[in-house]
């Protein structure tokens, strides 16, 4: 870890809803362009913890740093549009996968040229002929590759893909993890993946936080999932996931 | 009408009550309460009119409708609850349709500026601005509340609150507006409303009533979307913080 640059970093954060505490002291980095995956039982706050990169909620306290700069010195629109984030059930607005696609664009009062759109659509493994087809046609692999490529249109620097594998087939689930590798590659994006399956952090991820009851058990690279320090990590990889 | 045949008239109170009683419905209580409701208020109302008529005080008809505003605005406000500052957003609504309306009334000269026309004019925009407003509030907040992933999409997007609660507030506009809308296309066909009704029971020329009853009914389309528009956007922000995050309900 000492080698890479944090692209999110996080220092005694804590979140509470409803008295209940949530994320209990985070510290600790996502390193710049990397895959780093989030595993953990449910319930752990991973999904919270991508929520607060991605300016959706905030801290109780601590901070959090995006890019070496304090997350509140971010306007929240420009902070969404750096750090990008892929929704667990890939809600599409009514319409084409092409008006979902020029969801970002228009909400910035741009135009997203046909041509771009297909191009970000095949990057994701859709052809160029789903574009002008309904978002309720798809299937759920196909909802999520969508999902990506709308994020992707904002060009974020850092992706954030709260378990977008959890619903899909096994086949369907090998594709978005050959895209992720992909995207990571081809764009240099700092991916930050909610998985509960371990494998996935073991052959698609580079490094890993492990989060249990809102807190952070063991970060590293990936491979300490082999081998865990932590008792209850050791109990959590035994057990694989839940 | 003498208060005997009034008195005559609670047969149609009885039809209900035997109803409830023999179908086991209990609702005797309720409708006994209502009927006795309904006869202290409207009777009370009914003198306190005749005073603010005979008196032609500006002061009098000013008070009258402010209690027909604060009445109102308590009553739509409990549909709000989770909307933070509802009352007031209520109130000013109500207070804003009632200047628009009534300066275009009495601006234009359509209507003379006296009690008996301001007062009954007011009790009509109030009330249909009332149920405007608890119908906006009762489907903008089950859609806010539905349509959460949306909301979230939009914002994660780098939308701006306005964009992200967009397609809700609109639906619950149209939603609250739909039945006065269609209510209109069916009049004179369907239902004869009861002012125009109520003015041809007590003499008037039907023409002269029907004329009334289209102003009203114009009227109450602006009334309809003013409300659900303005109380719309007064409700929206408050739903979200600076940072623009979705505020939950704790």
């Amino acid at each position: 870890m000492k080698d890479y640059k944090p692209a999110v970093h996080f220092h005694q954060v804590h979140y509470t809803i409803e008295n209940t505490k949530i994320l209990k002291n985070i510290t600790g980095s996502f390193p710049e362009g990397r895959i780093t995956t989030l595993v953990g039982p449910s319930g752990a706050g991973k999904s919270t913890l991508l929520k607060l990169c991605n300016g959706l909620l905030s801290p109780d306290s601590g901070e959090i740093f995006i890019k070496n700069k304090g997350i509140t010195a971010y306007d929240p629109v420009e902070l969404r549009r750096l750090v990008g984030m892929a929704l667990q059930s890939a809600p599409m607005v009514e319409g084409t996968v092409f008006k979902n696609m020029s969801l970002p664009m228009k909400l910035q009062g741009k135009h997203l040229p046909e041509e771009v759109a297909a191009g970000l659509l095949d990057d994701v493994g859709l052809g160029e002929e789903y574009l002008h087809r309904s978002s309720k046609e798809l299937s759920g692999g196909q909802r999520q590759k969508v999902s990506i490529a709308r994020t992707l249109v904002n060009r974020p620097q850092i992706l954030l893909l709260d378990e977008i594998t959890s619903s899909l087939d096994r086949s369907s689930t090998q594709e978005i993890e050959e895209l992720i590798v992909k995207i990571n590659r081809k764009y240099g994006a700092t991916m930050v993946w909610i998985t509960h399956n371990l494998r996935q952090a073991l052959e698609v991820g580079e490094y890993t936080w492990v989060m249990m009851e809102g807190e952070v058990v063991e970060t590293g690279e990936s491979e300490l999932l082999h081998n865990p320090e932590n008792e209850k990590v050791q109990r959590f990889v035994k057990g694989d996931g839940e | 009408m003498s208060y005997l045949t009034l008195a005559i008239t609670l047969i149609f109170v009885l039809i209900p009550l035997v109803l409830s009683k023999t179908l086991n419905l209990g609702l005797e209580r309720d409708t006994i309460i209502a009927t006795i409701r309904s006869i202290v208020q409207l009777l009370a109302i009914g003198y306190v009119l005749q005073f603010v008529f005979e008196t032609e005080n500006f002061i009098f008809i000013f008070l009258m409708v402010s209690l027909m505003i604060v009445t109102a605005t308590l009553n739509a406000r409990k549909k709000g609850s989770s909307i933070q500052g509802i009352t007031w957003k209520v109130a000013v609504t109500l207070v804003f349709v009632e200047i628009l309306t009534q300066s275009i009334l009495l601006g234009f000269k359509i209507v003379p500026p006296t009690a008996q026309y301001i007062i009954s004019i007011s009790g009509m925009v109030i009330g249909n601005s009332m149920v405007l407003a608890i119908l906006f509030l009762n489907r903008f907040t089950s859609e806010v509340e539905a349509r959460q992933d949306e909301t979230e999409l939009i914002l994660s997007l780098g939308g701006t609150p306005k964009q992200a609660i967009h397609n809700q507030l609109i639906q619950a506009i149209k939603a609250s507006m739909i039945p006065t809308i269609e209510s209109q296309k069916t009049v004179g066909l369907v239902q004869l409303p009861g002012m125009m009704s109520g003015q041809i029971i007590a003499g008037a020329d039907p023409i002269q009533a029907v004329q009334f009853q289209l102003l009203i009914l114009f009227l109450l389309l602006t009334t309809a979307s003013v409300t659900s528009v303005m109380l719309g956007y007064l409700s929206y922000p408050t739903l979200f913080n600076q940072r623009m995050q979705l505020l939950r309900k704790t």
